[in-house]
């Protein structure tokens, strides 16, 4: 068998593994959020199918499979069959760039499906493609709803990509790369300088903000708001195509968590003082990478039991007057910090650590001025016509 | 991996669509509006919609062209010399400009 013709079939066979996963994964996750939901709210969840309910996901996947297709008559058929399959394409294959482990950890292979050079732009480009699943898809409806809702979601998400972009240049700029690799042996490897978080803790927080937008999650999910817009872009969608939608929805969850724990929770590495007592445990496959999804995606769950969701003008207040250029003034703080501090540090204290304290900084502030704030996006919608009235506490609190 | 998603979102609608049951009714075919036969709206009736997400994809157009002309020079940034803080600033500052000019316009504002 020739170079090529192996290494193409080792990919195929990971790139098929990581997908049936991700699958898999999704599955569960369904049931695990709702039975972490039901612990939040005191009553059990589902625990009827399968020891512990561990036979619900599967039970639900043969109901999805066998339920009727239905399209309805003023739909746009190929459009229509063409969103899901796309919205979950591209939500799949964003995952695959991300490094599972070292290079050549995984049976001698390299725990990932492909690395690019520029790894974190073309995931960001191919999250933003499933845009185009959750447009087309409600647009293809025929229907006043799903048209909303699809309009919301997509005017929703690119809105907080641009936080997500700008808010990752910083931590670019101290690293030097955009290749996952080179950003995870950058923290934690053998010249390793720490979790990025240290360095660049207010752009986590806009990331952290963004993505929670960006896969239309509480407290931003407001283009799925049932009590709203029937089910947004949703609305006409049956059976094994909406599965398709959420299992995307829940596959970007995934790839956003990942996302955050490789850009600046060190990634696969596990923390370096485990070394001594466990020779090579920080590098072991898999299980970091894993772990740290786990926590984000807990993360994800948690918010969704605990906060109402924004309203809508507040929400695309947030993301344009708060998340973009509070992400735009943490670039110009670390290019700053970058120019104009000598890598030694001044007054003894190394440049990171300064960054560091800058960012914590910068965090506290905003902590301290959220109610000054908070009439950038909270404020009450305006009619035609309407007059705000100068002190009058602002709506929503 | 991108044609192995693609390959298993077909894959799923194809054997869905072999295995569910077809049974159309005229009720069942019809979108969805509280039980009323639809108005105009969804593809191809001319609905209108709000100007605001236009207003939003322009100017998403805008800053994400120059969120990718930072990209490069972020990789880049630690090799330039200090020169390189006061570009990036004045490009910095003349996109705040037409974002300041968006705001006094209140293109942001959700009424």
């Amino acid at each position: 068998m020739p170079d090529w013709l192996s290494a193409l079939l080792v990919t195929l066979l990971k790139a098929v593994l990581v997908a049936l996963a991700l699958l898999t994964a999704f599955a569960y996750m369904t049931l695990i959020e709702r039975r972490l939901l039901g612990r939040i709210q005191l009553r059990p969840g589902p625990n009827r199918v399968g020891p512990l309910g561990l036979l619900q996901p599967l039970a639900d996947a043969i109901k999805s499979i066998f339920k009727e297709d239905v399209t309805v008559t003023l739909a746009d058929k190929l459009v229509y069959t063409l969103a899901p399959i796309l919205a979950i394409g591209m939500a799949l294959t964003a995952f695959g760039g991300i490094p599972a482990g070292p290079p050549g950890s995984l049976f001698g292979t390299d725990p990932w499906v492909y690395n690019l050079d520029a790894g974190v732009l073309a995931l960001l480009a191919l999250t933003s493609m499933g845009v185009y699943g959750i447009f087309l898809g409600g647009w293809a409806s025929g229907s006043k709803y799903p048209m909303l809702g699809s309009l919301r979601s997509s005017a929703q998400m690119i809105s907080y990509e641009l936080g997500m972009g700008l808010s990752i240049l910083g931590l670019l700029m101290l690293v030097g790369s955009t290749n996952f690799l080179d950003i995870v042996e950058w923290q934690a490897g053998a010249r390793g300088h720490g979790w990025l978080i240290l360095f660049q803790v207010f752009a986590f927080a806009l990331f952290l903000v963004s993505s929670f937008a960006e896969v239309n999650r509480t407290p931003f999910d407001l283009p799925e708001a049932e009590q709203e817009l029937v089910a947004g872009y949703l609305t006409e969608y049956s059976s094994i195509k909406w599965a398709l939608f959420q299992m995307a929805e829940y596959v970007n969850i995934m790839t956003a968590s990942a996302l955050m724990s490789t850009l600046f929770f060190g990634g696969y590495r596990g923390p370096g003082f485990l070394e001594p007592l466990i020779p090579g445990i920080s590098s072991w496959p898999l299980v970091w990478l894993i772990a740290k999804i786990a926590f984000f995606m807990f993360l994800f769950i948690w918010v969704r039991a605990t906060l109402p969701r924004l309203r809508y003008d507040q929400l695309m207040r947030l993301g344009w007057k708060l998340t973009l250029p509070l992400a735009l003034l943490n670039t110009v703080t670390v290019a700053a910090v970058l120019a104009f501090v000598p890598p030694e540090g001044l007054l003894g204290i190394p440049r990171l650590w300064l960054l560091g304290a800058v960012s914590l900084l910068l965090l506290l502030i905003l902590f301290a001025a959220s109610d000054a704030v908070r009439g950038l996006w909270n404020a009450p919608a305006l009619r035609q016509g309407d007059k705000r009235v100068p002190g009058r506490t602002l709506g929503g609190d | 991996m991108l044609l192995v998603g693609l390959g298993i979102g077909i894959l799923a609608v194809v054997v869905s669509g072999l295995l569910g049951p077809k049974k159309a009714t005229r009720a069942k075919l019809m979108a969805y509006e509280s039980g009323n036969d639809p108005e105009r709206g969804g593809v191809g009736t001319g609905q209108r919609f709000p100007v605001h997400f236009y207003l939003v994809a322009m100017l998403f157009i805008v800053f994400d062209i120059e969120t990718a002309f930072f990209y490069p020079l972020a990789v880049a940034y630690q090799k330039l010399p200090q020169f390189a803080f006061f570009e990036a600033i004045t490009f910095v500052l003349l996109l705040l400009v037409g974002y300041v000019y968006v705001l006094k316009k209140k293109v942001l504002e959700w009424a």
